[in-house]
């Protein structure tokens, strides 16, 4: 008799801790997100009443409000935005990176590829601050530009929205780099020159041929780095300005300075929803028809 | 020869643009004013004066014990699941497995803060402990995002390598648990180490989720920082920045060396 009980321990230890820490944790932000808020500590009401029977006491006025209110959804779509401008320009940076580092010669290849992803290592935070040092009054690019004479006076670069895509666009670089380095990797070579000798030139080259094989990698590398900017709290903090709100402020501040439990956790769940479950459901979709495609 | 030359301006200016605010910092750590941003002359003032902060020294401590303990739990519970989506057949529910395991990863920080937070609260409400918040919850909160991490590292791993080999040392004798230890466990431990490196670089570097679960006498180091750098520059983290990046910076390379997927 072969000896599996291991297996049951390997299966329901992580089994056990997700659910405990992970799965009610969700269900918990959700129970507070349908509770009544009051003054108070803690600032709800329980969802069951138990005076004569059992009352439910549930609501979704936390929604309703969040939904009708401009400052909410505004800030929603704000980083909507933010999250697709920062996503098109890693692309924009990120793909040609990731083409010349998967055509360079194998050794190169591998230390360019190290080189690529080692100042992802290093601090989040720190790597944030550096853009603060650099786009100071007098930082180093506003030297730059007055020695260059391109402006005759140091230029307000910090404290906006597009000091907010700069630090962005350089802190998740990295992880668009590495999906689409992946996929353009695993592709024959011999096609681009193919292609070539068929008569097609460069810049068709690269949109019938280049492009369509790196999609996958381009889907990966967008998620990747449009699902956290959506909710990135850091960046914004340190770099942003009072000219836009982003959903992770919105959310810190619902919860840490108006401490409204509720409010906040409605805000999460919607986050959720809007974002997380219709990316996940996609890549189930995606994942099984790129099956089916390839058989 | 003119792609050649398209090609390497492309691969300087990408590099120069991933390096260049690292050497800024650097550069600036050495400035012995305080005002950051003039420049006074070459001093090493700003790394003695971290020293002797015991604010930043007790923050450092904190952060190395959580993110090494929370490391150590996450990697175990990581390879568990990594080994089972691989190997074993019979998982109940398999995809609320796969949806358990892998969407902490796509979840915002925010969001997972939050909800952990409002566990803690609630759970101390319902049976009284945690009664308050501190190193113990900012350990729980960072093992349970950080095993999604080294699952995925385990996962490719295992898929990689040949199931002939285990089929082998069955066939010779070996039971189960003796293949495991004798020979799953020593071709998947590379990957371990990687996975460890990867999950205690990341608690270390967390900020979002410990701010949410953190309590009196846990403020992390990423938490100090923040609050120094919020709203302005402190010539202290300047040379916090440089020593932490290269320190960082070597545990990646260590994490290429483990993690043998990046060598073919």
């Amino acid at each position: 008799m072969k000896n599996k009980s291991f297996e049951k321990y390997f299966v329901f230890t992580p089994y056990f801790w997700l659910v405990l820490f992970f799965l009610i944790p969700l269900a918990i932000i959700f129970k507070i997100s349908i509770s009544v808020s009051e003054w108070g500590m803690p600032p709800y009401q329980d969802i069951f009443l138990f005076d004569n029977g059992i009352k439910i006491n549930t609501t979704f006025e936390n929604y309703i409000y969040i939904f009708s209110d401009y400052y909410y959804i505004g800030s929603f779509v704000n980083s909507l935005i933010l999250a697709l401008i920062s996503t098109f320009f890693c692309l924009f940076i990120g793909f040609p990176l990731a083409f010349y580092i998967a055509t360079s010669n194998i050794r190169l290849r591998n230390i360019l590829l190290v080189l690529v992803v080692i100042p992802f290592w290093s601090s989040f935070l720190l790597r944030v601050y550096a853009w603060k040092i650099i786009l100071q009054n007098n930082g180093i690019l506003n030297v730059i530009l007055l020695n260059l004479g391109i402006t005759s006076e140091p230029l307000q670069l910090l404290y906006n929205q597009y000091a907010v895509i700069m630090g962005i666009v350089y802190t998740y670089l990295p992880l668009m780099i590495l999906p689409l380095y992946g996929y353009l990797n695993k592709f024959d070579l011999n096609l681009i020159e193919a292609s070539k000798d068929l008569g097609l030139n460069r810049f068709k080259t690269f949109f019938k041929v280049i492009l369509p094989l790196s999609v996958p990698g381009i889907i990966a590398g967008s998620l990747l780095v449009f699902i956290p900017v959506v909710g990135e709290f850091i960046i914004p903090e340190m770099l942003g300005g009072s000219d836009r709100l982003y959903y992770g402020k919105i959310l810190w501040e619902e919860f840490f300075v108006n401490r409204n439990w509720p409010g906040a956790s409605a805000l999460a769940f919607s986050g959720i929803i809007i974002l997380v479950l219709p990316i996940v459901i996609f890549q189930i979709l995606y994942s099984r028809w790129s099956q089916k495609n390839e058989i | 020869m003119k792609s050649s030359l398209i090609k390497n301006t492309v691969i300087f200016l990408g590099l120069f643009f991933l390096y260049f605010p690292i050497l800024v910092l650097i550069f600036y750590s050495f400035n012995e004013n305080k005002r950051v941003m003039v420049w006074k002359g070459f001093s090493l003032r700003w790394y003695n004066e971290l020293f002797n902060n015991e604010q930043i020294i007790e923050a450092f401590i904190i952060s190395i014990k959580i993110a090494a303990l929370s490391a150590t739990f996450a990697t175990i519970l990581g390879v568990m699941i990594g080994y089972s989506l691989v190997r074993i057949r019979k998982i109940p529910f398999k995809s609320f497995y796969i949806f358990l395991s892998s969407t902490p990863l796509v979840l915002p920080e925010l969001i997972l803060g939050l909800s952990m937070l409002l566990f803690f609260i609630s759970l101390n409400n319902v049976i009284g402990f945690p009664s308050s918040r501190g190193q113990l919850t900012i350990f729980i909160s960072h093992v349970t995002f950080c095993i999604a991490f080294v699952a995925i590292i385990i996962q490719a791993r295992l898929t990689d390598f040949n199931k002939n080999i285990e089929e082998a040392a069955m066939d010779l004798g070996y039971n189960y648990t003796k293949v495991l230890y004798k020979i799953t466990f020593p071709i998947i431990l590379p990957s371990v180490i990687a996975g460890w490196l990867l999950a205690f670089t990341i608690s270390l570097d967390d900020l979002v989720v410990a701010s949410f679960t953190t309590g009196p006498g846990a403020n992390t180091l990423p938490i100090v920082v923040f609050s120094k750098v919020r709203l302005g520059l402190s010539p202290e983290v300047n040379a916090l920045s440089a020593i932490l990046m290269f320190a960082l910076i070597i545990i990646g390379l260590f994490y290429f060396y483990f993690n043998k997927k990046f060598k073919h």
